[in-house]
């Protein structure tokens, strides 16, 4: 069993290094820096412990994090991220859903078709997908132009820069997040559950939501962790079409680190943004793991 | 509506069913009395799936008409048909106990739910399954799945019982014992019942009729015993069990056989027709014997080829010796009697073969 | 139910509206993004004549063509790994490390990778500065959870009884992987590879923590464009890419609907 083990071994022993130190040793130095205060240098930020003459000296504080706290700014930050994400995963549940199904009732080869429709945007650049919308919900914009050419409104309305923008940029560029694994799982259903709910004398509506809703439960759940966790964190979204005073952390993190170039704090940001992720993460893990029928 | 003047419980009328110019289903008519289990049996792709899915409402006929109970059914959607079904995988739903399962459609019923309690608990009683009322399908063995399924199907008290290949998912040990079952079940509850199968003893051991189906028609209709003795086609008499077919035929009321030796003389109990057809011999209505002289009818010499020693009887294959027929194999079934044979066969054993009159059916060849 | 056919619709022209608009105003004379004055092609002109923009682009071919085979190559062992070789000491780790890229906000993603290139560089030396080297390990460190999860389907979707036959016939584990298993999985592996490229050519955030001075990768020098308001030679590199995209994806989605037309009529039986 020796020589099997260390095939083994040698097989696994490279993405698992890989990922080791690039993926979960960063946390251990973003975790440390957190404690770091900043100054200027290269790097601008000061050690944590200091070790001379055999002597162990503890430099590091939670100054950054009693920061995060006094400042409400942090605190309406993450509150803003958690809601602004929370209801566009909702919305895009409800946008998603109905294309799933329709393209899993489809025959093919139409169903491969809608379905490469569905996920076309999404090869295309996300940068330059949101950026679209910039044209069409200015002041001076398209959506403007017409609803005021058909009468609709008399003066433009204020959509760019708006909670409504960073909603409508959510569900746009996750929708295919939320379509893929409704769909995958809609099309691992049995058809005759659905027909059997018919023959038993349910009407189509009933048969959705007491046969197909149910069924196909972790697909939506799976969808909504890959658009609510990566939306909480999002940067381009807010700042293509949010204003200026919309807070989401992704974007006040990414001005704390280019813009007043103070490393630890942006560093105790995501921490705290991670220790709000991490439950999220952990169930989307083990549900993304029976999904794959990986042993557990 | 009264019962009395409503003769069957399912007419089908000239029911036809087309997919992309192909005739799935084509021009079938069919009467099916109150109480009785009837069979659509056919090879795969023969439209007996079809049928029976326009039974129950999952596919609308391109012609014709269903009528259940008197009433034609074609403008009703699956959930207001009095048909239930029981499909071929169950389709038990995975998220629901046996117990939901079965309320399924009672709650859709909107019944109160001390009343569908006690039916729940009655059917349950039904197919001896009240310990897992509290189950999951996916904690059930096979053979409680099915129960489970019948279970819910018969739950709505259905003018109609549907079941497609009822025995598909089980291993063969288990079919057996769940044929005589379920029919018992199905009897006792007194529910017409229309079941899709392509076993033909499935289908003889648990119908009263059956049909047999080709290319989307039927073929024929009628009791297991008359199908198996009288079959009226080339292809029904080689659907169910076996047979040996001789070409002949049949002149000014004389038949001619030109694959059999010796006149060949046929029962009275056969169709009065002329022109080409088949002698057809059920292999355990031939006797063999050892080496003697002919018969002048009804009978043929030839050589031992093959033996297959089947445990309740032995299945000898039989060439044809030199004349009408030569070198045609024969199957003939050797029933086992005693545990020590008295009469065994080697191979190349010189053997006679006889029949009786009323064992030669002649089937006409119109037919390919 | 017929209404979700229409709700579908209606979802497609919701993806593809601002799309096509972006596309249109591409060929605009205007530089206003909202009126119409004459058909033009200027703005290509002008893309093609813009250096940084065309030193940035083939820096982001290069990044993203090197991270899809390495991504690949990562995440097949680790596809392999999941599914093939049963429970193994630090498996939960092992997963958990496979599928939370997936999910992670880019912001965390990259600045943990900048702290870490920076820690590492004070520390041992190496990477001595950050560029497309950084850039690249980045790339690959997210690549490889969705490249595992395309592969890790396929292979459990795998009939293992035909690995198991040729085992049976004297093939060494070595050689059913490469002869056996790797065919098979083909497919897989060039989703996964298209993936990885797209992701990384697409990737802003994390590439503008850990790039260095003098390595700009495209979506960053676009940034850098759109963050000022709207510009037409945007609109114009836009249309490239939708039209390039467009084009691959339906010269790929036709050419396997022949190959599966084609395999049809080869196995008789099957339908």
């Amino acid at each position: 069993m020796k020589g099997v083990f260390a095939h083994k071994f040698w097989v696994v022993v490279w993405p698992y290094i890989w990922m080791l130190v690039f993926f979960a040793l960063p946390f251990g130095f973003i975790l440390k820096i957190s404690l770091a205060e900043s100054m200027i240098a290269m790097p601008p930020y000061s050690d944590i412990w200091s070790w001379s003459d055999g002597h162990f000296t503890w430099l590091g504080s939670f100054d950054n994090y009693r920061f995060l706290l006094e400042d409400d700014l942090y605190y309406l930050a993450y509150f803003n991220s958690l809601r602004l994400a929370a209801v566009s995963t909702v919305l895009c549940l409800f946008v998603a859903y109905p294309m799933a199904y329709g393209i899993s009732r489809m025959e093919e080869p139409y169903r491969s078709l809608f379905l490469l429709l569905v996920i076309l945007p999404s090869w295309t650049s996300f940068l330059i997908r949101i950026y679209a919308w910039i044209g069409l919900l200015k002041t001076n914009g398209l959506v403007n132009h017409f609803f005021m050419s058909v009468g609709l409104v008399d003066e433009p309305l204020t959509m760019l820069h708006s909670d409504f923008a960073i909603y409508l940029g959510i569900v746009y560029g996750y929708l295919p997040f939320m379509i893929l694994p409704i769909y995958a799982n809609l099309m691992k259903l049995d058809h005759s559950l659905i027909e059997a709910g018919y023959d038993l004398g349910a009407r189509p509506w009933k048969v959705f939501l007491t046969i197909i809703l149910p069924l196909s439960m972790s697909g939506v759940v799976a969808g909504c962790f890959l658009v609510f966790i990566p939306a909480v964190g999002e940067f381009i979204i807010p700042e293509l079409l949010g204003g200026p005073d919309t807070l989401m952390i992704g974007k006040v993190l990414w001005q704390e680190f280019f813009v007043n170039r103070d490393w630890p704090v942006a560093s105790a940001i995501a921490v705290v943004m991670l220790t709000f992720l991490i439950i999220p993460i952990y169930f989307y893990r083990r549900l993304e793991m029976k999904q794959l029928g990986v042993g557990e | 509506m009264n019962d009395a003047e409503v003769q069957y419980a399912v007419e089908v009328v000239n029911l036809s069913k087309h997919f992309d110019d192909v005739a799935a289903v084509d021009q079938v008519d069919l009467k099916i009395n109150k109480g009785e289990i009837f069979a659509l049996l056919g090879g795969s792709g023969c439209g007996k799936t079809t049928l029976l899915r326009m039974l129950a409402g999952f596919e609308k006929p391109s012609l014709g008409d269903i009528k259940i109970n008197g009433v034609s059914v074609l403008n009703s959607p699956p959930y207001q048909r009095p048909v239930n079904m029981m499909f071929q995988s169950y389709a038990l739903f995975p998220h629901m106990t046996v117990e939901q399962n079965i309320a399924f459609g009672l709650k859709q019923d909107k019944l109160p739910a001390a009343q569908i309690v006690a039916r729940v608990t009655e059917v349950l009683g039904l197919v001896q399954m009240e310990k897992f009322r509290s189950r999951k399908p996916a904690q059930l063995s096979g053979g409680q799945q099915q129960r489970v399924a019948l279970a819910r199907s018969l739950a709505k008290k259905p003018a109609l019982l549907l079941l497609d290949e009822p025995m598909g998912a089980l291993d063969k040990k288990l079919r057996m014992q769940m044929q005589l079952e379920l029919a018992n079940i199905i009897e006792s509850v007194g529910v017409t019942c229309v079941m899709v199968t392509h076993d033909q003893e499935e289908a003889m051991t648990m119908a009263d009729r059956i049909a047999i189906m080709d290319q989307g028609r039927i073929m024929q209709v009628g009791q297991p015993r008359e199908i198996y003795e009288f079959p009226n086609s080339k292809l029904t008499a080689e659907f169910i069990g076996s047979i040996n077919l001789f070409k002949a035929v049949v002149t000014g009321g004389e038949l001619t056989c030109a694959e059999l030796p010796g006149q060949v003389v046929a029962g009275e109990a056969n169709a009065v027709f002329e022109g080409p057809c088949y002698v057809a011999l059920r292999p355990e209505k031939i006797r063999l014997d050892a080496a003697r002289n002919l018969d002048a009818t009804n009978c043929a010499a030839g050589k031992v080829n093959d033996i297959a020693y089947l445990g309740s009887h032995n299945v000898i294959h039989v060439r044809l010796d030199a004349g009408a027929g030569q070198g045609k194999i024969v199957q003939v079934h050797v029933s086992n009697f005693a545990r020590h044979a008295t009469q065994t066969f080697d191979f190349e054993q010189p053997v006679v073969l006889s029949w009786d009159r009323d064992a030669v059916v002649l089937i006409k060849a119109d037919q390919p | 139910m017929k209404i979700t056919r229409y709700l579908l619709l209606a979802g497609l022209v919701f993806l593809y509206f601002p799309l096509l608009v972006l596309v249109i105003y591409s060929f605009n004379e205007s530089r206003l993004v909202t009126i119409w004055t004459e058909f033009s092609v200027k703005w290509y002109l002008e893309l093609l004549e813009d250096r940084q923009l065309m030193d940035a682009f083939f820096l982001s071919l290069q990044i993203a063509c090197s991270t899809a085979f390495m991504s690949v190559l990562l995440g097949t062992i680790a596809a392999y790994v999941l599914v093939k070789l049963g429970r193994f000491p630090g498996q939960t780790l092992f997963s958990s490390m496979i599928i939370a890229p997936l999910v992670m906000p880019e912001v965390i993603t990259g600045l943990s990778l900048l702290l870490l290139f920076v820690g590492l560089g004070n520390w041992l030396g190496w990477p001595a500065s950050r560029g497309a080297m950084t850039i690249w390990i980045a790339h690959v460190t997210f690549s490889v959870a969705f490249v595992t999860i395309v592969i890790t389907s396929r292979l459990r979707e795998m009939d293992s009884s035909l690995e198991e036959a040729a085992m049976d016939l004297g093939a060494t584990p070595l050689k059913v992987f490469f002869v056996i298993t790797l065919p098979l999985i083909s497919p897989a592996l060039i989703s996964g590879w298209l993936l990885a490229f797209t992701l990384s050519l697409d990737d802003l955030v994390i590439a503008s923590f850990v790039s260095g001075p003098g390595s700009s990768t495209l979506p960053m020098v676009i940034y850098s464009s759109v963050r000022l308001g709207v510009s037409p030679k945007i609109n114009a590199l836009a249309t490239i890419f939708v039209g390039l995209i467009l084009v691959g994806s339906f010269v790929f989605w036709w050419s396997m609907q022949r190959w599966a037309r084609y395999s049809a009529a080869k196995t008789p039986g099957q339908q």
